[in-house]
């Protein structure tokens, strides 16, 4: 389980914080969406989740980050990288700059924690099948479009197998069949006992993958609740969250005097 | 090697020999002699103009040739110069072949594997992208300038004029992007210490190991003979 407590984030060289006393759980083999307008702390939200905020970027948390009952105060980012992962929203910079092909990019987090060469092999031949990526194992990882440079940095990381997942925007250079792949990836670790945490505006897909979702506003928690909960919220909208189709769809039926709940179990 | 080669041998004819029997058969046989002329030329030209200048006119010799002002052109200036530029050349060519033949990962990870820290081959392949990942940036950066009315064509006052201001985005940019890359990278445990298993290793042909052997003893024995005087004193 990640669990976040009370934590308040300020930059280093900022003069206030960017997350106010913040309080979120993920258990094992849940998804966790995490929604909010632009500019609400979201990337920050999950660069603390994933201890690189404060331990590699500096800055100053108060509350505490638990990773399955262990504080991750004091822990090296290597240490980190064992239990946690996160996925940047530019995939560009996710790429390491030094693999020749994208199965050596994939196959770096393995290499890097040290596994047998078989093993790296195997996770990442995993890796890329989950994410059908067998076609471009060949490629020079710099000479990839947006959504397949999106698609191997997601790759790289679930070839590193981790306990928890943080995923920032992970979807948003991809078409509607690479968002898929994600969505089938995601909730295939969810099914290991991996727990993850999805910064993402296309509701639609946390519709689909969340158990839970977080409303973030200027930096605090405003809703916490069940996905179809939060995303059924009348007020969603008000706080900078675009609803997804199956809520818009079926308040336009309602609105039009139709029968809303004949139409949620069709589209469930 | 051609590089130590060359300034340990001196005069003309050891340099121009490194050149001739071990840099151009290398060129020819890699298909890149024409782009290596063009590279060592552009390496050179700039640091040659400068030697000349100050060798031919500021070393002291008995022969002038000519004089411009107060300043003497003296044959053995002229000499200097020479043996300096063939030297160079032979820098220029051999460091160009590298350049021109090996891809940079590739030498950077089998460095790795001969035992450099991952660490010290992640700085060296970055430093060795950085140039061309610089001017791509540059070149998106002035296309979408350019398409926001930004002259960057004509005179090369105006060219200047337009490019100035690209300077600033695009090392900010490239900084903020290392910046991100590196957490990249500690997110997937490059930090941890200890060794990695690499999953590849650059063939290394018998051939290829008796020609450095064989390059590697020469120019052991050439530094050897240059301390102890003996090396025969080549024209």
């Amino acid at each position: 389980m990640l669990e976040l407590n009370g934590a308040t984030y300020r930059y280093a060289g900022y003069a206030r914080p960017v997350l106010h006393e913040v309080s979120l759980r993920v258990g094992d083999g849940e998804i966790v969406g995490l929604v909010g307008p632009n500019d609400s702390g979201k990337s920050t939200l999950c660069l603390v989740a994933s201890g690189l905020a404060p331990a590699s970027i500096g800055g100053e948390l108060k509350g505490t980050l638990t990773l399955d009952g262990t504080t991750a105060a004091g822990l090296r980012t290597f240490e980190l990288a064992e239990r946690v992962v996160i996925g940047f929203q530019n995939p560009n910079t996710q790429r390491s700059g030094i693999a020749a092909t994208v199965f050596e990019e994939i196959a770096l987090g393995p290499m890097n924690l040290g596994l047998p060469v078989v093993e790296t092999v195997a996770r990442t031949r995993d890796a890329i099948s989950r994410l059908r990526l067998e076609a471009i194992v060949e490629r020079d990882p710099q000479r990839l479009s947006g959504g397949q440079a999106q698609l191997v940095g997601i790759a790289s990381l679930l070839a590193m197998r981790p306990r928890h997942v943080i995923l920032d925007e992970p979807t948003a250079q991809l078409d509607p069949e690479g968002t898929r792949l994600v969505g089938e990836a995601l909730e295939a670790l969810a099914a290991r006992g991996t727990s993850l945490l999805v910064a993402e505006h296309k509701t639609d897909l946390l519709d689909r993958l969340c158990s839970r979702i977080v409303v973030l506003d200027a930096g605090r928690v405003v809703r916490d609740g069940s996905a179809g909960g939060v995303l059924d919220d009348p007020e969603l909208r008000e706080l900078g969250v675009e609803p997804p189709a199956r809520v818009r769809l079926t308040r336009a039926v309602a609105h039009a005097g139709g029968d809303p709940r004949a139409l949620e179990a069709v589209l469930r | 090697m051609e590089s130590v080669g060359a300034f340990v041998i001196g005069g003309y004819i050891g340099p121009l020999a490194i050149i001739v029997l071990a840099v151009l058969p290398a060129a020819v046989v890699a298909g890149v002699a024409r782009r290596l002329l063009r590279v060592s030329l552009l390496l050179t030209l700039p640091i040659a103009i400068s030697v000349v200048l100050v060798s031919v006119f500021t070393r002291a010799g008995s022969t002038v040739l000519f004089q411009i002002g107060p300043f003497d052109a003296t044959l053995e200036g002229v000499d200097f110069a020479g043996q300096t530029l063939v030297r160079l050349l032979a820098i220029s060519t051999s460091i160009g072949l590298f350049g021109l033949t090996t891809e940079p990962r590739s030498f950077v990870l089998d460095l790795e594997r001969r035992g450099l820290s991952p660490r010290f081959a992640f700085v060296a392949a970055a430093t060795l992208e950085a140039v061309p990942a610089m001017v791509e940036r540059a070149g998106v950066i002035a296309s979408a300038q350019r398409a926001r009315g930004l002259d960057t064509e004509g005179s090369l006052r105006a060219r200047l004029r337009g490019v100035l201001p690209l300077a600033g985005p695009v090392v900010v940019s490239s900084l903020t992007e290392v910046e991100e890359r590196s957490l990249a990278l500690e997110v997937r445990a490059f930090g941890r210490p200890g060794r990695r298993h690499l999953l590849w290793r650059i063939a290394d042909t018998r051939a290829q190991v008796a020609v450095r052997i064989l390059m590697l003893t020469l120019l052991g024995a050439a530094i050897v003979m240059r301390l102890t005087g003996t090396f025969p004193a080549l024209p």
